[in-house]
């Protein structure tokens, strides 16, 4: 156990630098997800995005030498994952559920197969701020070592929400998440919104997965990602369709995901699994006090139906 | 159209083989030998047929899982955490029974997975049923706290010493293993999943709790005014399905591994999800929808062996062959509404 108090620093530190590290993929997927969602469809596939994202801007940035040039191939090909289910999902009878787990099955198939001959080469990494220079605490260093495509995320959170709030689009997804009607007699193409929200959402969470491979933890492997794809839709749901609430739930993911191995790193190996877990208990709690006001704040109408 | 049920999933299956051989073809393989390879390591000989069917049983377990709940309009897709619980129990049961008969602790490891598996489905149920708490995402929380629960115990508490690579639990014993079906290698996990599809089929066709089911799956505020116990009945269906996913947990202890260790958490749940939406929910159609996809997976490393393809490449193929059959489902409305009926 912990008797050196120095060492609650270290634990504190390596927490915080997990939560911005960790988070930032979830960031992604989240805003990604919430944007689908707010126009009233849940996308379950986007682990399927975040792995292709992975594997293509792994390959595009080992390519072309750069690593902006590898994002946005991430980016791409989450459109044409989005793509395919928002034009599958259009159909009559077609379940929104299941089109997302067969994309994720096929997508982490695509990603392991096309991505077999990228184990071995290495890209070019994102660049990174390093806010710790100031101190010559190595852990604080490393833990202030801040990613640019954070610093994005971060400014993309409070601009959604503006997005939401305050723009003709924004009203436009809403109206088509709340309700079919209402968008229907607004003149507004139901199908044509869904479309673009779930292709832009696609592409968010495909940028989260050139994060994995081009920064955090880095390169391509099979096993990149733990499912921070599949934990978008609890983390929307934790956030209550607020983008601004998806940044600090992606911190607070990310900081529970670090808290085991930085525990680990002082010696503390009890409950590392636990606190992995944490988060999804936290979900469930809180979908469960939230359930009992009738209709949940922030849940888009076409949603709260089903 | 009387053939549509049958003719549109198999048109979608030709689709989504010639898709797939499109694909090989791009990365260098010849389609049609690659073609020959699947239905070699799949269906081409006795050997072959067992190690499908051997896929096949969980397959079929876990798509009751969700195919159950779903007659009721609930999507659950919490197979996965089901089949982790279920097999942890079994692992644990069968470690507490290791001196008893064998018979004894078989039958005491499937109660326990079944238990529960359907306790955690049944769980769902009700959270859904009494406090509107959405069942697909409660479900799939469900699996992340199940997995983190079993890997928490094998690598602490339960963990035999002796398993460096891969922490699991103790092994329940050589003489306690579930056997197989006569002389092949097939286990008895295979005929738990026959029986249980032909069981809930029965049931859901032939008894009053079926035509109950779909009462509530109809019109729950109609099934409460006619007097039906709804919570009830949401409850025992999610129970079922999360018993069979259970029991699909415990063969893979008993049949397969020996230990419950994290190879409990290899996708049975998840693909079992879209074999019942594959199926359309309909529990014999999940038989040879499961046996389409274990067959797949058993050609997987006769594809890799034979044309050097990467081992994901089943996987490709069973992805494609889900979209082509869920994009299907939007031909079957199309009829439907030709028709003039609302199927």
């Amino acid at each position: 156990m912990i008797e050196d108090p120095s060492q609650w620093l270290t634990v504190l530190i390596a927490v915080l630098g997990g939560a911005i590290r960790v988070g930032t993929p979830f960031l992604f997927v989240s805003l990604g997800e919430c944007l689908t969602e707010k126009s009233g469809r849940i996308n379950l596939g986007l682990e399927g995005n975040l792995i292709m994202g992975a594997m293509a801007g792994y390959g595009v940035a080992w390519i072309t030498g750069s690593a902006w040039l590898g994002v946005l191939a991430a980016g791409a090909t989450g459109v044409v994952l989005g793509f395919i289910h928002a034009l599958l999902c259009q159909q009559a009878r077609v379940n929104d559920i299941a089109v997302g787990i067969a994309l994720m099955i096929l997508g982490t198939g695509l990603a392991f197969f096309l991505g077999k001959p990228l184990i071995q080469p290495s890209a070019p990494h994102l660049p990174a701020l390093h806010l710790g220079a100031w101190s010559d605490n190595p852990a604080l260093r490393a833990a202030l070592e801040i990613n640019a495509l954070f610093i994005v995320g971060v400014i993309l959170a409070p601009a959604m929400a503006w997005f939401f709030r305050s723009s003709r689009w924004g009203l436009a997804i809403r109206t088509v998440g709340e309700s079919d009607q209402a968008a229907r007699a607004m003149g507004l193409n139901v199908n044509g919104v869904r479309m673009l929200a779930t292709m832009a959402g696609g592409f968010l969470a495909g940028v989260g997965g050139a994060f994995l491979s081009l920064y955090y933890p880095g390169g391509w492997s099979e096993g990149l990602s733990s499912g921070q794809g599949l934990m978008a839709v609890a983390l929307v749901i934790f956030a209550r369709w607020d983008p601004m609430r998806c940044l600090y739930a992606s911190l607070l993911f990310g900081g529970a995901g670090a808290l085991g191995p930085s525990l680990q790193s002082v010696g503390v190996t009890w409950g590392y699994y636990l606190f992995n877990a944490a988060p999804y208990v936290l979900t469930l709690i809180l979908m469960i006090a939230a359930s009992s006001k009738k209709v949940r704040s922030g849940m888009p109408g076409t949603l709260a139906a089903r | 159209m009387a053939f549509a049920p049958f003719l549109i999933p198999l048109t979608a299956l030709a689709l989504s083989l010639l898709l797939f051989g499109g694909f090989v073809s791009l990365a260098g393989a010849n389609a049609l030998e690659v073609y020959h390879s699947i239905y070699r390591g799949a269906f081409g000989t006795w050997f072959s047929w067992q190690n499908t069917l051997v896929s096949a049983a969980p397959l079929m377990l876990t798509a009751l899982c969700t195919a159950l709940p779903a007659r009721l309009g609930l999507i659950v897709i919490g197979g996965e955490g089901a089949v982790v619980l279920g097999g942890l129990a079994a692992a644990l049961t069968g470690l507490a029974l290791i001196e008893a008969n064998p018979w004894v602790a078989l039958f005491g490891m499937a109660l326990a997975a079944m238990l529960a598996g359907g306790l955690l489905i049944g769980l769902v149920g009700w959270l859904r049923h009494s406090r509107n708490v959405n069942e697909t995402i409660s479900s799939l929380l469900f699996n992340y706290i199940s997995i983190a629960i079993l890997s928490f115990l094998v690598i602490g508490v339960l963990r035999d010493p002796e398993t460096l690579n891969k922490p699991s639990t103790h092994h329940i014993g050589e003489t306690h293993m579930l056997g197989a079906l006569g002389e092949s290698s097939i286990h008895w996990g295979f005929g738990f999943g026959l029986i249980a599809c032909l069981l809930l089929w029965i049931l859901y066709k032939r008894t009053v709790f079926g035509f109950a089911v779909d009462m509530v799956g109809g019109n729950a505020r109609a099934a409460r005014l006619s007097g039906l116990p709804v919570g009830r009945i949401v409850f025992l269906v999610c129970l079922m399905g999360g018993a069979a996913a259970g029991l699909a947990g415990m063969v893979e202890v008993a049949a397969v591994h020996g230990r419950a260790n994290t190879s409990l958490n290899a996708g049975y749940g998840y693909e079992g999800i879209l074999i019942a939406f594959a199926a359309r929910h309909h529990p014999l159609a999940i038989v040879p929808m499961a046996i389409l996809f274990g067959g797949i997976r058993a050609a997987g490393s006769l594809m890799q062996r034979d044309h050097d393809l990467p081992d994901a490449t089943s996987l490709v193929l069973q992805g494609m062959i889900f979209i082509l059959l869920l994009a299907s489902e939007a031909v079957f409305a199309h009829l439907a509404r030709k028709r003039g009926g609302a199927a």
